[in-house]
């Protein structure tokens, strides 16, 4: 079989799409793609632009697996521009003069930003919201009018749509002033009705935002300095200006179709049926430049859709466009907006049911057929909490009072929601309740992680999450699986029950809390967890009263073990900060007991292939000298690793050595759900790659931001804003926070990432728990802290002033100083490992245990 | 592994005071040259099994956190977390691993009882 080849032109969200959706379903390699796109980078997340604002990079709204662009099958040009097709000799010319030729040609232009013609359009200072390079560029504006002016920037926004709404949204992250200019009577008058518009109006205004509805720019006028200074209004008025962002809305990008003879629509767009194929059948127009039943659309959900039907109809389906589910939810300055189905109630006889709380900024409204049963749509401001269950409801009988959904949680009893199977559910991804029940009950996905990938549903802007997991856990509830949270078989109870049930009643040692709470003996997996409950609840040693026997080897013998059986040891080195002495101390010990070293990922200095019976030698040494346990064992807090901060690096703009070295002392010792790594930057170059970190610390000029829930390991994340540009005291209060509700709510070894992602409400839920106190814990959790570092002490050093304890430092009870005789090692780059089997069975050259001098 | 002779004998071996002993903490022995991992329970029963990981070849078995599945007492390997009876040594547990080459997945059993205040350990023949 011959490979036909596939060139498609445009390098957005729907061509990628289109790829990755070609490649995972073409497994015969029927296809080879070539990808001509425009911008200099793969293609990105454009939804999410603006949270290139909140601290983001252009790598983080990547989109998908960047291995896409590496599959042999696969071509990306970057920065390339497709200037003309030859639809006789299928062949589409790129700048420069470069001739490509294909089998099946796919029009993925998408659209440009559109700007009404206002004289002053060209001045400096007027900016469009489309490209990552639009919103650099914005950016780059802002700070440097600031910085020029000495004063707070003002900014405009003409067009109070969704993308105004964003772009007024990103000034004021960027500290702008910003007022959105609206011409229509509303904001969001595509998405919302009047009440909508109303109680969204006074909600942004509530941010800060100044709006102006029903209001014409006639024109832009310079300034003194040539630059933007003005908007001049049809009805007269005027506002100074430093910044103008045009968000008018945007047109398909149809000029090489219409150049190369295809149809348009009446409003523009390349002509296509409902398989998206134009009138030639060897070329295609997906996502926003195809005019699709008559319209193009600007939404990425169906620019998905028809990107996968086009694949399909590739690959010999016979697929047609749905319809455009034109459902949207958005957070836009913090505030919800969603709006489904006919929103504007244009069925005739349609019911409007609507709920509106002007003092709480909510709105909502149902719009029911005219018995009232059958959903059509609706609109919610303010809170859409209840979007993911509605949306999927449309055109289906709602069960019980529709008021239920609307009114105030609690006040109506709401009827159980059965979707049916081909009900949509993550409309980004085109995923139905049948096809997450299928992966539920045929391909045994039987966690939120497991469906996810199974079906994609969740993974692009997850709002259907709650709604994923309600589906399979009915399904597994259904095929008796049972959704156990227990923690093994001595504990029916989660973790987070377990802590709380602890906490309530008091208890203290291992055998009240199974005796109380669980049954049998307990076990290697529930042992160590009430140890680590109970060493966060009172803080007191980790071996104290029968607590010994819980801790797996590491935490019992505060040092971890190595695959031979000997143990490496860590001494804190806060903040990666240390003095020469210390150095050398770590050297000669090293020297004198023949420990390999190595420097850790933490900054810090790692000494393996230390006996049991050795390590209290070691530790006197280095407790001695005024080091101290690194807790490179526990489950608990291991480093905070720093950059070398303004104290010595010319771009360094606040003390990151000294932050970190205070965070490292704060929560040493800390015992949690799992470790804890945190990382300080100095600024925004962040040399410490604080943001892999579970806490990751970065200055900034004002103050410091703070992200959380990184993880490195096994699924790298970048850890999210929880808040911004805090002084020192705000970060230490919201650290402590956000660790000890962690502490209190993971489940047994969760970090804090999965933790973040699966907590009810997500981050945002969390920010309102740590930061705004919404559940009125915060003094709880202060007061926790507080008596953790309080009540720190060294846990090396109490065990070297215990004679009891140390007795567990020997190797053998009726020979205590004899080394085990079992360990051997062979000499590697100047230092020793262990020998393989092999090399034990072929007689190598191996060196004893005893033997400490491996120095030649 | 050369580390457990065959040299197995019937002989009683004195190895420590039980006051030496810790409710569920294990202790390693040397019996005869051969590493023994010797566990006191919290109700009173003593246990010695082989001190060799079978999973990992380091002897550390002395140093796992004992437990129970169902009514069996058990001690779990600090390495890679399998799971043996104290009672006949069966590994419960495999975690999905193999033994090391050459090894047994079980543990063995000797014989340990308190005689007076004196804990004495017998080896298992083969």
């Amino acid at each position: 079989m011959t490979t036909e080849h596939i060139v498609v032109v445009g390098g957005g969200m729907v061509a990628h799409r289109f790829t990755e959706a070609l490649r995972a379903r073409d497994t015969d390699g029927r296809y080879s793609v070539e990808v001509i796109a425009e911008e200099p980078r793969a293609p990105y997340d454009r939804v999410a632009l603006t949270s290139y604002f909140s601290g983001k990079s252009p790598e983080d709204l990547q989109l998908g697996d960047p291995a896409l662009w590496r599959d042999p099958l696969v071509t990306l040009h970057r920065d390339s521009r497709a200037t003309a097709v030859d639809r006789d000799r299928r062949i589409v010319t790129v700048e420069g003069g470069r001739e490509v030729s294909y089998d099946h040609l796919v029009l993925a232009t998408g659209s440009y930003a559109w700007a009404p013609p206002t004289p002053g359009a060209d001045l400096a200072g007027v900016f469009m919201y489309r490209t990552v390079d639009d919103v650099a560029a914005l950016r780059g504006w802002v700070e440097e009018r600031r910085a020029a002016l000495g004063r707070p920037v003002r900014g405009a926004v003409i067009g109070g749509g969704l993308l105004g709404l964003e772009a007024a949204g990103a000034l004021q992250n960027l500290g702008a002033v910003s007022t959105v200019i609206q011409f229509a009577d509303r904001l969001m008058n595509l998405q919302v009705d009047e009440g909508g518009g109303e109680a969204l109006k006074r909600l942004i205004e509530g941010m800060g935002v100044t709006v102006r509805c029903s209001t014409a720019t006639k024109e832009i006028r310079a300034g003194k300095d040539g630059h933007v200074g003005s908007l001049l209004f049809a009805d007269g008025g005027e506002q100074l200006v430093d910044v103008v962002v045009f968000a008018t809305g945007v047109r398909p990008r149809d000029e090489l179709g219409a150049a190369a003879g295809l149809e348009l629509g009446a409003r523009g767009g390349v002509v296509v049926d409902d398989t998206c194929l134009t009138a030639d059948p060897a070329v295609s127009a997906i996502g926003e430049v195809a005019c699709i039943q008559g319209a193009c659309l600007g939404l990425i959900a169906p620019g998905n859709t028809m990107a996968e039907i086009a694949v399909d109809r590739l690959l010999g389906g016979t697929p047609t466009f749905p319809g455009a589910d034109m459902a949207a939810k958005l957070k836009l300055l913090g505030v919800d907006v969603a709006s489904f189905g006919d929103a504007f109630a244009t069925t005739p006889g349609a019911l409007e049911m609507v709920y509106a709380d002007p003092v709480n900024g909510v709105y909502k409204k149902l719009v029911l057929t005219d018995d009232a049963t059958t959903l059509l749509g609706g609109i919610l401001v303010g809170d859409a909490s209840a979007y993911a269950s509605l949306r999927p409801m449309v055109g289906a009988a709602l069960p019980g009072d529709p008021a239920a959904w609307i009114l105030p949680e609690g006040s109506v009893e709401k009827g159980e929601i059965e979707l049916p199977d081909d009900a949509g559910v993550c409309s980004c991804n085109n995923v139905s309740a049948g096809a997450i029940r299928g992966a539920v009950n045929d391909h045994d996905c039987h966690d939120l992680g497991a469906v996810k990938a199974c079906t994609k549903a969740g993974t692009s802007c997850g709002s259907c999450l709650p709604l994923v997991k309600k589906i399979m856990s009915t399904e597994l509830e259904k095929a008796g699986i049972e959704v156990s949270n227990a923690l093994c078989e001595h504990f029916a109870l989660s973790r987070a029950q377990l802590f709380n049930a602890i906490k309530v009643a008091e208890v203290t040692t291992f055998s009240e809390v199974i005796e109380r709470f669980g049954t049998g003996r307990g076990c290697d997996i529930c042992k160590p967890t009430v140890g680590s409950i109970l060493a966060s609840l009172y803080n007191e040693h980790v071996l104290g009263g029968d607590r010994a026997a819980l801790q797996d080897t590491n935490d019992r013998v505060m040092a971890n073990m190595q695959k031979d059986g000997t143990y490496s040891v860590v001494p804190r080195v806060p903040g990666g900060e240390i003095l020469p002495e210390h150095l050398i101390l770590i050297g000669q010990i090293a020297q004198d007991f023949g420990l390999y070293t190595k420097i850790t990922g933490g900054q810090r200095i790692d000494l393996f292939g230390a006996r049991l019976e050795q390590l209290p030698q070691i530790w006197k040494r280095l407790v001695d000298a005024g080091m101290e346990s690194g807790h490179a064992y526990g489950k608990s807090l291991r480093t905070v690793k720093s950059c070398v901060g303004s104290t010595w690096c010319r771009y360094g703009v606040q003390d990151s050595v000294g932050m970190a070295i205070a965070l490292e002392l704060r929560y040493r010792g800390l015992r949690s759900p799992h470790k804890l790594k945190l990382g300080v930057s100095g600024c925004a170059r962040e040399c410490a790659e604080a943001r892999g970190k579970d806490v990751g610390v970065i200055a900034t000029d004002k103050g410091w931001n703070v992200y959380v829930g990184g993880n490195g390991g096994f699924t790298p994340v970048h850890a999210q804003l929880l808040v911004e540009d805090v002084p020192d005291e705000d970060v230490f209060r919201v650290i402590d926070r956000y660790l000890m509700y962690y502490i209190r709510t993971a489940d047994r070894l969760q970090r804090t990432a999965p933790w973040q992602q699966e907590h009810e409400g997500g981050l945002d839920e969390i920010r309102r728990i740590v930061v705004d106190d919404s559940l009125g814990l915060g003094e709880e959790l202060d007061a926790h802290m507080a008596r953790h570092i309080d009540s720190y002490e060294d846990e090396w050093k109490a065990v070297l002033n215990d004679p009891v304890r140390l007795r567990q430092f020997t190797s053998f009870v009726n020979a205590p100083e004899e080394p085990d005789p079992t360990l051997a090692y062979v000499p590697q780059r100047g230092q020793r490992r262990p020998a393989t089997s092999e090399e034990r069975a072929s007689g190598a050259v191996l060196i004893a245990p005893t033997t400490l001098e491996v120095r030649s | 592994m050369t580390a457990v002779p065959d040299t197995a004998s019937s002989t009683a071996t004195r190895v420590c005071a039980l006051g030496d002993l810790t409710p569920e903490l294990g202790v390693a022995a040397l019996v005869e040259g051969v590493q023994v991992a010797i566990f006191l329970l919290a109700d009173g029963s003593l246990h010695c099994v082989q001190n060799l990981d079978p999973f990992s070849g380091a002897s550390v078995m002395s140093r796992g956190i004992t437990g129970s599945r169902g009514d069996v007492p058990t001690i779990a390997s600090p390495i890679y977390k399998q799971v043996f009876s104290l009672l006949d040594g069966a590994c419960l547990v495999t975690m999905d691993k193999e033994p090391k080459e050459g090894l047994a997945p079980g543990l063995r059993v000797h014989a340990v009882a308190a005689e007076g205040d004196a804990v004495v350990v017998t080896l298992a023949r083969d």
